[in-house]
């Protein structure tokens, strides 16, 4: 059973204007980290971002995610505002239009790799055990893994568990796929067959992705560039 | 290894991580068991024992009697209220039946707490034979009642329980003191100059050598006719449903009758504050149990909590609720409890019956019964869980606040 998605009639995934996070605030050592950020992806767009290490890359993948509130602006997903959302509310959008593919793979060690793939169906009543795992069994095949379906996700290689992580991050269709140095830990090959495959994943169902790299090679490859420095973007 | 598709998600995460901890499961779950197993022991073994020494003290006596009130000098008032004689005798207490006693036993024989009513009339006699006398305390009574109260049949260890309008039953104290056995004759005078001559029906032993000394029991008839109070009954002897409630029966029908009633609480007193502070100690035991199970099972947790962050901040990401991952963690604590009262039930359980093979008395027999309480062994699955529970709280919401971001940073 395929998710439920809107993919069709919206056609900008993710809105960001005057987007602020600062930290600590109230304190004396309160920091802003990003300055007004505008963005705007739009469905089917794979977008790298680059930029030197602590300009707020992660900080504003957080954002986008829904796992951190910006300070202030407004953040629409799908078209839909994110600023009025209970925590409650956040998580169920951040379940159902958004996936995160993270530089280590953090897969569940306890899991198989196809219960890994299941896991953020749980959190969707539409899915059936059956129809999990006959989702998660179509996606770990997408991603090369219909051999290693079932072993546990501690006994796969690097590469492997990535792809998995790739595959757990499309188990709810979703509209954007937030990837912070997916390559970052894998060697040249096996991060040029991750970089494929996001790649693929994109031509092939119009997924968004908002990929942070460090890897100015893979950077080119992408039809769109953004660069954060201190906190603002200063090449889109 | 796959996910059943019969149990909910907080069911497979909870009992999958606890499974991936198995050493740390297991060793928790070890200390769980031996807290547990000592509750389950300590508890049937302190019980065996109360109901031992309850059943010992009332071998040999009702749960309650029912006798006349003293009587009592009251002091002469003048008109203005002053008394008049400021020095007031004590008075001889007479030898007197309960008033209309056939309809007080009737009477009380209706409450539902009472389960056997019956007469007796007690007093003090010389028995003698030949030259040996001894005094002793004479209890009349009617053995179909009687027998009921104190089961004088099953402490017979010579001749046996008949009681007949010329028969009287001994202890074997003072059958050895008076040199006498079953089918010897002895004369019995009473304070009022009645003698008359018994047969030695049986002998007992009730376990007690006052009273194997002092007691002896003859016919209702033959004390009432030997202590001059024809139709009389002295006393009032009940046994209960419920030995425990003795105290507040005996209230009701005080209360009710207007007659002494005196509890065998209230008469072995110093007993029942002993078995009162056996039942303290072992509930503090079983308290101070219970909480070094629910902080075992919660610094474990904490522990846990420490070492998924970043399994529930990419949890989290994924779209779990807090609710849910507060679930997993509560769940654990439930799993843990259950499991480590399961086991520590099979190992008190073993316990207990090693030492009822094993600690015997000097004859072979067993010490004294103990009882498998299917009701504690349940009271201990679902306390020893819901300790396991109340112990998760902490970590689960711990778990369950835990700001995604931080804990996929780590």
């Amino acid at each position: 059973m395929e998710p439920s998605t809107t993919k069709t009639s919206i056609t900008s995934v993710l809105e960001l204007r005057g987007i602020r996070k600062s930290f600590n605030i109230g304190k004396a050592s309160e920091t802003e980290i990003l300055h007004g950020i505008d963005l705007s992806l739009m469905e089917g767009e794979f977008c790298a971002v680059v930029g030197p290490s602590g300009s707020g890359k992660s900080t504003l993948l957080n954002t986008v995610g829904l796992l951190d509130r910006p300070t202030s602006g407004s953040l629409k997903i799908c078209g839909q505002e994110t600023s009025l959302l209970t925590d409650q509310g956040l998580t169920g959008l951040r379940g159902r239009k958004i996936g995160f593919v993270f530089q280590y793979h953090y897969l569940l060690s306890a899991f198989t790799a196809i219960e890994n793939v299941m896991i953020p169906m749980f959190a969707d009543a539409v899915f059936t055990n059956a129809s999990m795992r006959e989702r998660a069994a179509f996606l770990l095949e997408s991603v090369g893994l219909t051999p290693w379906m079932n072993s546990p996700a501690a006994h796969l290689s690097g590469g492997q568990q990535q792809r998995v992580a790739i595959a757990r991050a499309l188990a709810m269709n979703p509209a954007l796929i937030l990837a912070d140095e997916p390559t970052g830990n894998l060697d040249t090959k096996s991060a040029d067959g991750v970089f494929d495959l996001l790649q693929h994943v994109c031509a092939e169902q119009g997924t968004t992705f908002l990929f942070v790299t460090h890897n100015l090679l893979l950077s080119s490859r992408c039809k769109r560039t953004i660069e954060v420095i201190d906190g603002q973007l200063s090449k889109n | 290894m796959n996910i059943s598709p019969w149990l909910p998600f907080e069911w497979v995460v909870a009992s999958k991580f606890l499974k991936e901890g198995a050493i740390q499961t297991t060793f928790i779950i070890s200390g769980i068991s031996i807290g547990v197993a000592v509750i389950v022991f300590m508890s049937a073994l302190l019980t065996g024992m109360q109901e031992n020494f309850v059943n010992r003290v009332l071998t040999g006596q009702p749960h309650i009697q029912l006798l006349v009130h003293k009587e009592v000098v009251r002091p002469l008032y003048s008109e203005l209220g002053v008394i008049e004689s400021p020095t007031l005798q004590m008075p001889l207490q007479r030898f007197k039946s309960i008033d209309q006693w056939q309809s007080v036993a009737l009477e009380v024989a209706r409450i539902p707490e009472v389960s056997v009513v019956s007469p007796a009339l007690s007093g003090s006699a010389l028995l003698a034979r030949g030259e040996a006398s001894r005094s002793v305390s004479v209890i009349g009574m009617v053995p179909e009642l009687y027998f009921k109260i104190i089961p004088l049949p099953d402490k017979i260890v010579i001749g046996r329980a008949l009681i007949t309008s010329d028969s009287i039953l001994i202890g074997v104290d003072l059958a050895t003191d008076l040199g006498v056995g079953v089918g010897d004759k002895l004369q019995i005078s009473t304070g009022n100059g009645s003698v008359n001559t018994l047969n030695v029906m049986g002998i007992f032993d009730l376990g007690n050598k006052g009273v194997n000394s002092r007691n002896v029991f003859i016919a209702f008839r033959t004390a009432q006719s030997m202590f001059g109070l024809i139709g009389g009954a002295s006393v009032l002897d009940l046994t209960l449903h419920d030995v425990y409630t003795a105290e507040t029966v005996a209230r009701q029908i005080e209360t009710q009758t207007g007659l002494e009633a005196d509890s065998w609480i209230k008469t072995n007193e110093q007993f029942f504050t002993a078995v009162k502070a056996q039942t303290t100690a072992n509930t503090a035991i079983r308290l101070f149990v219970a909480l070094s199970v629910g902080f075992g099972i919660a610094s474990v947790l904490v522990v846990s909590v420490v070492q998924r962050s970043r399994e529930i901040g990419i949890l989290r990401a994924m779209g779990i609720t807090r609710g849910q991952v507060l679930r997993v963690f509560l769940l654990q604590g439930g799993l843990l409890g259950f499991a480590g009262a399961l086991v520590g039930s099979g190992l008190g359980g073993s316990a207990l019956l090693l030492w009822q093979k094993y600690q015997r008395n000097a004859d072979g027999t067993v010490m004294f019964a103990l009882t498998f309480d299917t009701q504690l062994l349940v009271q201990t699955l679902v306390l020893t869980t819901l300790t396991g529970l109340i112990a998760a709280f902490v970590p689960a919401l711990r778990a369950a606040r835990l700001d995604p971001v931080v804990a996929i940073r780590g």
